[in-house]
This record gives C-alpha cells, sequence and structure tokens, in this order.
C-alpha cells in the first residue's frame, strides 16, 4: 500500500507553483522576479499567471526570467525577452498600443458618454415642472425654509 | 424505469410550457380571462413535472446508476454521499436540468404569490416566463439530453472532477443558477410591461423583490465560490478575473443597479425606461454568461463542456430574447413617461450616479472579457487580457463608488442640500481619514492600495452609522424610533455596511499578504512574519476515494503554540488527478495559510507560507451584503402592501 501511494504521490507531481529550488538567494531580486511572474501568462493553462501555475512549461518560463534578472536585465528588458519569444499573448496585462487604447478608453469613454447623457437627463428632470405643482408662494417658501433649517 | 419516467417528465414539462407560453399572452391580448387563467395552474404542472425529472436523475446519481451515460462520466460507486447529489449539477446536463428547475421555480412563485398583480400583467409575465422554460427545454432535450443510456453499462463509472468534490462548490452553482434566474423573473415583468405600455410605482415594487431575491442569492453564489477559490486551489487567492467568474460577476453589478433603480421607480416614478432597460440587460448578461460558460468559447478554469453545437443554440436563444426584448423597448420605451421632478441635487441623482458608476464597470468587465476574442477575430493580435488590466480598470468606478454611497444615501429625495447632507458626516470622513492615515504610516515603502481600501471600509462603515442615528431624529424616544425603524432600513444600512467591510478586506489582503517558499525538514523550527513553524511529520493517509500524504505542522507564536495545522496532497486515483487542500488558521485579523508541496530530493518537503491580513472581512462582508438584502426582503411593504394598488381617494383602508 505505501509503495503504491508512494509511486501515486510521485506521478501526481508537480503540484505546485514556485518551488524552493527555484527562489533566487538574492531577495530583492526575488521579489522583482515574483512581481513580473504574476504578469506573465502560463501559455499552457487557462488564464493562469506562471507565478501560480504548476505546469512545467511555467516552471520554465520562471526560470528563464530570474536567469534574465541575474544577468542584469531591467524589468523591461526581461519581459521584453520573453515578448519577443512568446509573442504578446504572454502579457496577462495587455499593452495601450494599436486598437488596444480602444480596450484600455471603453471604461473612461463609456463614463463621458453616459456622464453626459445623465446629466442631460437629470437637467430636464430638474426644469420639467408637471402642471399640479404650482410654486411656492413667498410665504410658504420662507415657511419652508424655517422648518428646514431650524 | 425512474430514469424514463424523469425523461417523459421532462417532455411532457416541454409541452406545458408551450401552453403557458403561448394561451395566456393570447388571452391578454384578447382580454379573455379563461385563457389567462391558464398560466397558473401551467407555471405549477411545469414546476412539478420539471422537479419529478430533476429527481429521477437525482435518484440515478444517487444510486450510481451506471447504465446513465452521465452517471458514469461523473459519479464513481465511492464517492461520499454528498457529492453523489452534488454530481447532479457538477456537470453540463445536469446543471441546465437544475437551470430549468430554477425557472420554472420561479414563475410557480409568481403564480402562487402574485395573486394581488393586475391579471392581465400576470398572465403576459407568466408567459414570458414560460417562453425562456421553452428555449432551455429545447436546449436540454436536443443538444444535451442528461437521460441517455449506456449500450453497454461499465462496472463503475469515472469520477467527479475532484476539485469540485468540496461542500463549499457543491453549493455554489445552485445559488448562483438561482441568482442568474431570478434575474429572468425581472426581465419578465419588463418585458411584460413593455407589452402593456405600462409602468408605474407598483411595478417598480413587483419588481423590486425579485431583483433582490436574484441579488442575494449572485452574492451568495459568487462568495461561496471565492471562498472556495480560495482555499480548495492552494495559492489563496480569492478573485481571477476569469472569464466565467466575470460571467457572474456581470448580472451582480447589474442587479445592484438595478434594484437601486427600481426604487426610483417605486417611490419617485422617474428612471422608468431605464430601469426597463436595465432588467433587460441583466437577464441578457446573464444568459451572456450562460454562454460564455456553455460554449467554451473563452475557455477557463472551470468550463466543462466546450461544444460548438451547444453554444450556437445558446448565442440562439440569447439573440431572440435580448434582441426581440431590446426592438420591443426602442418600439414602446418612448411610452413611458416619468412623472417625478426631482432637483440636481437629490438622492434620485445620487442613485443616477450608482446606476452610472455600476453599469459602467459592468462595461470595462465586460469589454474586458470580450477583448482577446475581438482581438484575435478582428485585428488578427492573439493577446491576454488578466488581472492587471481588470484591477487597473475597474477598481476606480469602486472607489468613486465608495466615496460617494455615504453621501447619496444621506441625501432626500426630490431636493438637496449639499452641506446638510455633508455635515452629520464630518466626524465618519474625518475618523476615516485618520485610519487611512494611521495604515499608510504604518505600512513603509508599499502601495495605497491598503490605506485607501481601509479608508473605504471605515468611511463606508461609519457613514451608515451615521445614517441610521440621523433617522432617529433629535430628542427623547430614540431607543423606540430605532426599534420602530423599518426592515428596509436596517436592509440598507447592513449591506452597504458589508460592502465597505468587503472593500477593507480586498484592500487588506491584496496589500499586506505576506508569503514565503522553502524546504521545511521535520522537526525544524523557521519563521514567517511574526509566526514560528515546524513541521512535525508527513503521513499517509487513505480517503474514502482518494490518498493523501497529510503533514502536521505546528503553529506558534511568542513560543506560545496557537494551532496545528494539517495540509495535505490528496491523489484522486479514478479521476488520475492530484489537488491540494490547505490548512488555514482563520482568524479575524489573518489567516496563517499553509500548504504542502513535494518530497525533496535532500530530504524535507517544500512547504508554503502565508500570512493573508483581514481575508476573512471579504465573506464576512458579502455575508452582511446577503443579510441586508433579506432584511430589505421582509420588509413591511412587501409583506403586506405587496403590490396593493392605490386605492381611489375616499376609500377606507381594510
Amino acid at each position: 500500500m505505501k509503495r503504491l501511494l508512494l509511486i501515486l504521490t510521485l506521478l501526481a507531481s508537480p503540484l505546485w507553483a514556485v518551488q524552493p529550488d527555484e527562489v533566487l538567494d538574492d531577495p530583492a531580486l526575488e521579489a522583482r522576479a515574483r512581481e513580473l511572474s504574476q504578469g506573465l501568462r502560463c501559455l499552457v493553462c487557462r488564464n493562469e499567471s506562471i507565478d501560480e501555475s504548476n505546469a512545467s512549461l511555467a516552471r520554465d518560463l520562471r526560470i528563464l526570467l530570474r536567469e534574465r534578472l541575474v544577468a542584469g536585465d531591467s524589468d523591461e528588458e526581461a519581459v521584453d525577452f520573453i515578448v519577443d519569444r512568446y509573442g504578446e499573448y504572454v502579457l496577462l496585462n495587455p499593452q495601450a498600443t494599436g486598437a488596444n487604447w480602444l480596450l484600455w478608453g471603453a471604461g473612461p469613454l463609456m463614463l463621458l458618454l453616459a456622464g453626459g447623457l445623465g446629466v442631460i437627463y437629470l437637467r430636464g428632470r430638474a426644469r420639467s415642472k408637471t402642471p399640479s405643482e404650482a410654486p411656492l408662494s413667498a410665504e410658504e417658501e420662507a415657511r419652508l425654509r424655517d422648518i428646514l433649517d431650524r | 424505469m425512474i430514469t424514463e419516467l424523469g425523461h417523459f417528465a421532462l417532455v411532457l414539462a416541454f409541452g406545458v410550457a408551450l401552453v403557458q407560453m403561448v394561451v395566456p399572452m393570447w388571452g391578454a391580448w384578447r382580454g379573455r380571462a379563461g385563457w389567462m387563467a391558464v398560466a397558473e395552474p401551467a407555471a405549477a404542472a411545469q414546476f412539478i413535472l420539471i422537479a419529478l425529472s430533476f429527481g429521477a436523475l437525482m435518484w440515478a446519481f444517487v444510486t450510481s446508476d451506471f447504465s446513465l451515460q452521465l452517471v458514469v462520466a461523473n459519479s464513481h460507486s465511492a464517492k461520499p454521499m454528498l457529492y453523489k447529489i452534488s454530481g447532479t449539477w457538477g456537470n453540463h446536463e445536469g446543471s441546465m436540468l437544475l437551470w430549468v428547475l430554477i425557472v420554472a421555480l420561479f414563475g410557480a412563485m409568481a403564480a402562487w404569490f402574485g395573486g394581488n398583480l393586475p391579471p392581465r400583467l400576470r398572465a403576459r409575465v407568466l408567459s414570458v416566463q414560460a417562453a425562456i422554460g421553452v428555449a432551455f427545454l429545447a436546449f436540454i432535450l436536443f443538444t444535451s439530453n442528461p437521460f441517455l443510456r449506456m449500450g453497454t453499462p461499465p462496472f463503475d463509472g469515472q469520477d467527479l472532477n475532484p476539485l469540485l468534490q468540496d461542500p463549499g462548490l457543491a453549493f455554489h452553482p445552485p445559488f448562483l443558477y438561482l441568482g442568474y434566474v431570478g434575474l429572468s423573473m425581472a426581465f419578465s415583468f419588463a418585458v411584460a410591461a413593455l407589452i402593456e405600455g405600462r409602468v408605474d410605482a407598483a411595478w417598480g415594487r413587483w419588481v423590486r423583490p425579485w431583483t433582490l431575491a436574484a441579488w442575494v442569492f449572485l452574492t451568495i453564489g459568487i462568495a461561496l465560490g471565492s471562498w472556495w477559490a480560495y482555499y480548495e486551489l492552494g495559492w489563496g487567492g480569492f478573485w481571477f478575473w476569469d472569464p466565467v467568474e466575470n460571467a457572474s460577476f456581470m448580472p451582480w453589478l447589474l442587479a445592484a443597479a438595478l434594484l437601486h433603480s427600481a426604487i426610483v421607480v417605486e417611490k419617485r416614478e422617474s428612471l422608468k425606461s431605464w430601469t426597463i432597460l436595465l432588467a433587460i440587460l441583466a437577464f441578457g448578461f446573464s444568459l451572456i454568461g450562460t454562454f460564455i460558460v456553455r460554449s467554451g468559447l473563452l475557455t477557463s478554469v472551470h468550463a466543462f463542456a466546450n461544444d460548438p453545437e451547444r453554444g450556437v443554440f445558446i448565442l440562439a436563444i440569447l439573440g431572440v430574447f435580448t434582441g426581440g426584448a431590446l426592438v420591443l423597448y426602442s418600439l414602446r420605451a418612448s411610452a413611458l413617461e416619468a412623472k417625478g421632478v426631482f432637483g440636481l441635487l437629490s438622492r434620485e441623482t445620487a442613485l443616477v450616479v450608482n446606476n452610472l458608476l455600476l453599469a459602467v464597470a459592468c462595461f470595462v468587465v465586460f469589454v474586458g472579457t470580450m477583448w482577446p476574442l475581438v482581438a484575435e477575430m478582428f485585428l488578427d493580435r492573439k493577446l491576454s487580457v488578466g488581472p492587471p488590466f481588470f484591477n487597473a480598470a475597474f477598481t476606480p468606478f469602486m472607489v468613486a463608488l465608495g466615496l460617494i454611497l455615504p453621501i447619496g444615501s444621506a441625501m432626500p429625495w426630490k431636493r438637496a442640500k449639499i452641506m446638510r447632507a455633508l455635515y452629520p458626516l464630518r466626524y465618519a470622513f474625518l475618523l476615516a481619514l485618520a485610519l487611512g492615515g494611521l495604515a499608510f504610516a504604518m505600512q513603509t515603502g508599499r502601495g495605497l492600495l491598503g490605506p485607501v481600501g481601509l479608508f473605504l471600509g471605515a468611511w463606508l462603515v461609519m457613514g451608515t452609522v451615521v445614517d441610521v442615528m440621523q433617522r432617529l431624529g433629535r430628542g427623547p424616544g430614540k431607543l423606540r424610533r430605532l426599534r420602530r425603524l423599518p426592515r428596509a432600513d436596517w436592509g440598507k444600512a447592513t449591506a452597504h455596511g458589508g460592502l465597505g467591510v468587503t472593500m477593507a478586506g480586498i484592500a487588506g489582503l491584496m496589500a499586506w499578504a505576506v508569503d514565503d517558499i522553502r524546504v521545511a525538514r521535520i522537526g525544524e523550527p523557521f519563521d514567517v512574519g511574526s509566526y514560528t513553524l515546524t513541521l512535525r511529520d508527513v503521513s499517509e493517509v487513505r480517503g474514502p476515494n482518494y490518498l493523501s500524504s497529510m503533514a502536521e505542522i505546528t503553529l506558534a507564536q511568542g513560543g506560545a503554540v496557537i494551532s496545528t495545522l494539517r495540509p495535505e496532497k490528496r491523489f484522486y486515483p479514478v479521476a488520475q488527478m492530484p489537488t491540494t487542500e490547505a490548512a488555514i488558521d482563520y482568524n479575524l485579523a489573518r489567516d496563517v495559510y499553509v500548504v504542502i508541496g513535494d518530497a525533496q530530493d535532500g530530504g524535507g518537503w517544500a512547504v508554503r507560507t502565508y500570512i493573508k491580513p483581514m481575508t476573512n472581512w471579504i465573506w464576512i462582508g458579502c455575508a452582511l451584503m446577503a443579510l441586508g438584502g433579506i432584511l430589505s426582503l421582509s420588509d413591511r411593504r412587501f409583506r403586506v402592501a405587496a403590490g396593493a394598488r392605490k386605492q381611489p381617494a375616499g376609500v377606507p383602508a381594510e
């Protein structure tokens, strides 16, 4: 039983994201590597970053990234190195280039558009007067203010 | 035999739904009371038939009837009973059957409890609801029939995906579906009102409880799913901006907007046409969500059926219902005139801003979810849109929402004075600011995320307290007034406070989490943060349908042992799948989250430790939001005066 269990456990690995043997000795460098790998996609996984993924490709990419950082690459250079080899698909944070500005601009643009429409609607509501609502007389206004401001 | 009866009941339900779709609608058009009255018994019959059918399928799972294809593919005789039951909806066919069961349930509820609706409106609502049922029943019967038999039944099944064998996930889909499908009620009311050409305060009051119930279920369902991801997937994430998660999040955002705009319709008879549009869109997004998950168009962690034929069918349903409703809307919306007049500064305006922010936030999520597809089809660019995008593009809207919420909810209807709304909130604001500042001072060299989240959380919670205190007025008798505060007000306060708690929790977790990866040798203690962990032992354990290596790790702080954690690495032999079972020491201030990895070549085991501050606040906040919804749902006006039409003046109240 125990042996079977051991075999099965071995079959089951790797189960795990970042392995202890990948971790760099320099904590600052390692922190940068972790930060960067959270923005890189594991290409064979479904919507997982290489930092989270258990796939062996993700491990290779993590090691590659760390090699670049140890070799003295800046964050940008290291990411560009990987994008050059694996394509734009590897970036979880889409670049704001080309038509992608539509993606990034969608929220603000929509807010402007909807906000504009909203203001037009609200002004219309504030101005329109239903006939049943006669304006208050000066005396009533004064009394109302008295009540409200008390 | 039972299986065949279930299959037969499903076909019968399809027939009944067809009748319920056509006859009452025709009757409402012709003004024939008898034809309209068909709707109620038909709705009840349809529900009972589908329930029988669902029961038959569940029976097949419980008794492990391996002559059924579905049971073979998703069950195993050694599986614990809970997961045999939840296996009924842990697959594509069964989950679609659950979906129509809930559609029929809501229809039957509207028939049973809708006695005070005008008969014509009720007939139309039930007819539209039946139309949704017809579409999905056809979908099940023609493309994904759960009752197909095997030619030669095998001895045992292929087991349910082990990741799904978990109590949190056993109940996640039913709640989510109650939410998705609950929005179909709002949709049916909207379409019926458009056909009728009439939306008034009473309509707002009828629609609100359904929307509220749907929103509560969605909140619980999403929270369960996120909690499951947190403890089961083994790296302590709680939200991944996965297409499937977004599919449930978009209807949630729109339902939140809808239940706020329905208040304006109910109280002030304004925003009618926008509310109708929201109701259509909210259900439309539920359908889009179903389409995304079922078609496998955007593959993700938990899509379990990827089949183009099914995808096209659901796309057709989506097109017919959303498209049809929108065409109807464009024809009839102009007939809905607003009555209430309000100033530029008023609670109405604040609720419009709420709707604006929620709807645009939903739009951002939608664009982000669909963009990879758009880019691939039209721009020939293969790209990813992941968490960094959503965090950057979505969060500002939630920050703005949190900022204005206490101010807006302090404003009176019709016209407000900004200083009058702000003045009582001044201490809450300053206190929240101080708390955020303190957090900023105590952390060194980190981003603004944590302090801002803490500020927003405190601002929302304290703003809510101030709001309730304002309701008590001045002078004596405050306690009496507190007791007599309507439940809707308690609901509002609880839900808004809950949002604050969740926001603070998310920010705290994302900003201040600490993690540690290392090889731990048995008996050698190691430090993470202010804690000392010691791996004591790793032993082999046999579960009902899995094998496990279970570690024993003691957690100590300042020399005193706090608890013993037992993280596991499981292997499910039938499904040939490993899973991680993290061990978590829960507490309000932080979670200590431990995962055990592989045995290392040089001895020792890989151990991953996280300290995750304020994590439980996320789910406590969600629970508070759901509780707020339930409180609001139990408000007197829904129980007593639900839909009571305005009596003409002079008639005494009963």
